[in-house]
């Protein structure tokens, strides 16, 4: 069965990669014990996936990854089960059972946008007038950007992936498209607009965290990835039922 | 949240800043408050190295063990925070509290090969430390040394002030309770230095002197101070199986070089190689009890995480009980989902067996350490492994499934003959043919084979039989490079064959620092400030600057490479009593020249001298 686990992601933990931060949770799953599936073979892996790499130096609040496992106890259990294994910057926030077992429910291809709030670590301008310059901004029709890839230099327009911007207080919350067709990254808005807004841009000087990630529902509106899931409680018939073995792991395996 | 040394920029700029910023599972966090002393542990590399190695683990898991101590770890900080730290003045820090280490009381570096030696400066530099030893004041950590390079540790003696001689879980409690006693009673530095020196296995450099003959070889080393002793004796664990050892080791963040459980199933070797330092120093050899490593094995799984489990020993099947511990590991493993791995274990039915189950045959290689290439060059060396073994562990190896052979050598081994260099390319090419005598349709892995041949050089060490002979020179290093790779090429099968070699400056250099004595601290900390540094990483390795230091002060490197020693000679390293007798060695030395074999241990007692330490097969049948 899948489980979609909600987790964060903070403070000195921001400096561990993405790769480390699998290989982090592989031996986090293995010394907890939890009933995780593995792949077959000679050197078997853990069937996971994380929703979406987290650039090093942000933190997150809402992270998420699919696992899939064998057998369950109840959310409330299995937080706390995982969350003795957890270094300090990283919690588990929720377990959440995804009926869909295809791999269209995979938290990584159903992504569409993120939320991030960007803090200054010293305030480059009052408040007031970088929410005038922030809806200046988002006023433009199109925002031009240089994509470097490995063969060319690409210019595109960001403006349609910039569904929010606005200011709150001294923060600026963004949401952006997010997954694996257009990605953008909260550090290119924020270089972007500090340049469009006459002030040197200094990433260095920006705390970004990642607060939420989202899906899109059928009627186009965006749904939280754990919405989409549901949480275990104990003693339910749910549960019961959770704890059979799942039938088929090797459509699983294709997922990961 | 703990305070962190580096700022977010300098963390954010430098390559892996997770090797600077601690925070582990299972890393050891105390209040610093409550502490006594403060010990740095540090290991003279990048952190991905200093990691993988299991006697800091096991060290630092026994010292925190004591509730007056905090031992914490540190790594050397790459070229690139290198930089910054000296640009912006940050002193070096230790992973655990990020506290600055020149305020710590110990800071123990542990001394693994020759090649770390501009490390352990900057290690020293870096904390602010005054870098020689005579200039240091009661306010500054004590700088201890420990590790195989401590066999002989005159090249750095003007830098630390107690190495201490062997294995590491014995005598760290009383220095550390004379320290703590010392600090109390308000005595200085060199009284605590001198109290230190009474303790077995614990020597200071600045106790003693040297003088030299005209013809620059020593002439004598001498006690200068009454705590001193005339020898210091190598300090061992005799009970292996009541000791320390790690149930928690620290799980690294990043990928390092040894990124799983190490269990380490036995100290020392029944073999008596000629050429290895570890085979020798080592010794006697010590098992661990069956159910020990069962118990630990399973506890340190489970504490870690780890996805691999792999034993650690100079010789894995001799270890007596392998069988059974293999079979328990398999089978636990299994159902734990873990890969076992098993370097280092003798080609034969057995370990096909075993490693047919561990591993996917199609990926993997077997691996045979010949060493040389001729079977009497190998009775040289003292290598008991024949012609027979290698070509009858290949066919059977083919015949289990694999195709791909990795075979090691050394050139330069005292006795060489060009017969003995073209041997390697005959050995890899009889390995090649045996694969095709297989009839096409039964050969494993698409009709070829891959034989892998590396060579490195021949460093001879102290505490070996080797330790009077001449390390060939870099023009002789590669012209027999040159001459094998030629030899190779004329072989039926050389397609099959892979040559790969080592860089010969490198163990030059090697050479000079293993066999060197105290004048030899000048040139490293000229070196140094020349800018040497990760000399053991060929990109930062910088031959001529080395040069240049051992030039200008006016120390001839060949003195300690390139001479044939004599019988009578004192050498830099005789004040150690490291169990196995200069007799042994000698008698060893000279049936090395005959081409004489020595039987094993378990065979014949040569009487090397380590019974001693009561422990070892031969003090074990004695009865």
């Amino acid at each position: 069965m899948k489980i979609r686990i909600k987790f964060t992601k903070e403070g000195h933990m921001k400096f561990i990669g993405h790769l480390d931060m699998m290989r982090y949770f592989q031996k986090a799953f293995r010394r907890s014990g939890i009933d995780i599936a593995y792949s077959q073979g000679f050197s078997p892996h853990q069937l996971i996936s994380f929703a979406s790499p987290l650039g090093l130096g942000l933190t997150s609040t809402g992270e998420y990854m699919d696992i899939i496992v064998h057998s369950t106890g109840d959310s409330k259990a299995m937080i706390e089960r995982l969350n003795r294994e957890m270094v300090e910057g990283v919690q588990i926030i929720s377990w959440h059972l995804i009926e869909d077992e295809t791999k269209n429910s995979n938290a990584m291809s159903i992504l569409a946008a993120a939320d991030y709030a960007v803090t200054f670590k010293t305030p480059a301008l009052p408040d007031a007038l970088m929410a005038e310059r922030l809806s200046g901004f988002m006023e433009m029709e199109q925002i031009l950007v240089e994509k470097k890839t490995k063969k060319s230099i690409k210019t595109v327009d960001i403006r349609p992936l910039i569904y929010e911007a606005k200011c709150d207080g001294p923060a600026v919350f963004l949401k952006l498209c997010a997954g694996s067709v257009n990605n953008l990254k909260p550090e290119v808005v924020m270089e972007t607009f500090m340049r469009a807004s006459g002030y040197e841009p200094d990433l260095m000087s920006l705390n970004i965290c990642r607060l939420e990630m989202y899906a899109r529902a059928a009627d186009g509106s965006l749904v939280s990835l754990d919405d989409l899931g549901r949480e275990i409680f104990s003693g339910t018939a749910g549960a019961k039922e959770l704890s059979a073995e799942a039938p088929e792991l090797s459509s699983a395996r294709a997922e990961g | 949240m703990r305070k962190l040394a580096l700022s977010d920029e300098i963390l954010l700029k430098v390559d892996k800043p997770a090797r600077y910023i601690g925070g582990e599972v299972n890393s050891v966090m105390k209040d610093a408050s409550e502490i006594e002393i403060r010990f740095a542990m540090a290991f003279p590399d990048v952190y991905e190295i200093g990691m993988s190695h299991l006697g800091i683990q096991i060290i630092y898991d026994m010292l925190n063990l004591r509730e007056d101590t905090w031992c914490e770890r540190v790594y050397s900080p790459w070229t690139d925070l290198d930089a910054v730290m000296r640009r912006e003045h940050i002193p070096l820090f230790a992973l655990e509290s990020q506290d600055p280490i020149k305020d710590f009381d110990f800071l123990g570096i542990t001394i693994q090969y020759e090649m770390c030696y501009t490390n352990i400066l900057q290690l020293i530099d870096l904390a602010q430390i005054p870098l020689k030893a005579c200039d240091r004041t009661w306010d500054d950590p004590i700088v201890i040394g420990g590790g195989p390079c401590t066999y002989n540790p005159e090249p750095l003696a003007d830098f630390f002030d107690i190495f201490y001689i062997g294995e590491g879980e014995t005598v760290y409690n009383e220095l550390l309770d004379t320290y703590k006693s010392c600090r109390r009673e308000h005595k200085s530095r060199r009284e605590f230095l001198e109290q230190a020196a009474r303790i077995p296995g614990l020597y200071i450099p600045a106790f003693y002197d040297v003088r030299y003959n005209d013809d620059q070889t020593l002439a004598a080393f001498t006690p200068n101070n009454p705590n001193a002793a005339k020898q210091i004796k190598k300090q061992v664990v005799t009970d292996l199986s009541h000791t320390y050892y790690p149930k928690k080791p620290v799980v690294p963040f990043i990928k390092v070089t040894q990124d799983r459980v190490v269990l380490e199933i036995q100290r020392g070797c029944i073999r008596g190689c000629r050429f290895c330092q570890a085979g020798m120093v080592y010794r006697p050899n010590r098992e661990r009890d069956l159910d020990f490593l069962k118990t630990y094995a399973m506890e340190m799984l489970a504490s870690t995480g780890h996805e691999e489990i792999t034993l650690s020993s100079l010789s894995s099947s001799d270890y007596s009980r392998l069988e059974e511990l293999v079979t328990f590991l398999i089978e636990k493993c299994d159902q734990k989902k873990v890969n076992i791995s098993l370097p280092s274990l003798r080609i034969d039915a057995f370990s096909l067996d075993v490693m047919s189950k561990v591993q996917d045959v199609k990926k993997s290689s077997l691996t045979f350490a010949p060493e040389a290439g001729t079977q009497r060059m190998r009775n040289v060396i003292n290598k008991g492994l024949t012609e027979e073994d290698i070509l009858g562990g290949a066919m059977d190896a083919f015949r289990g499934g694999w195709n791909r052979v990795k075979l090691y050598f050394m050139l330069g081994l005292p006795e060489e003959t060009p017969e003995d260099i073209e041997g390697i390319a005959v050995l890899s090419n009889e390995i090649a043919k045996l694969y095709y005598t297989i009839p096409k349709e039964e050969r494993p892995g698409g009709k070829r084979v891959d034989v892998i041949t590396s060579t490195s050089f021949f460093v001879p060490k102290p505490f070996t039989p080797f330790q009077w002979a001449a390390q060939n020179t870099n023009e002789q290093f590669l012209e027999k490079q040159r001459y094998l790779n030629g030899k190779i090429r004329e072989q039926i099968n050389h397609k099959s064959i892979r040559y790969n070699w080592h860089d010969a400056q490198t163990s030059q250099l090697e050479g000079i620092l293993a066999r060197g004595d105290r004048r030899l601290g000048a040139v490293l900390l000229d070196a140094y400030r020349r800018g040497c540094l990760y000399d053991s990483w060929s990109e930062s390795f910088h031959y001529d600057w080395w040069m240049e230091a051992f030039k200008a002060n006016a120390i001839d490197p060949d003195f300690y490479n390139l001479r044939v020693r004599s019988c009578d000679e004192l050498l830099p390293w005789d004040f150690i009593d490291a169990g196995v007798t200069k007799d042994f060695l000698w008698r060893e030395w000279q049936q090395a020249q005959k081409a004489v074999v020595t039987p094993n241990c378990r065979q014949h007692c040569s009487g090397c001298g380590s019974k001693i330490y009561k422990g070892g097969v031969c003090y074990e049948n004695q009865d």
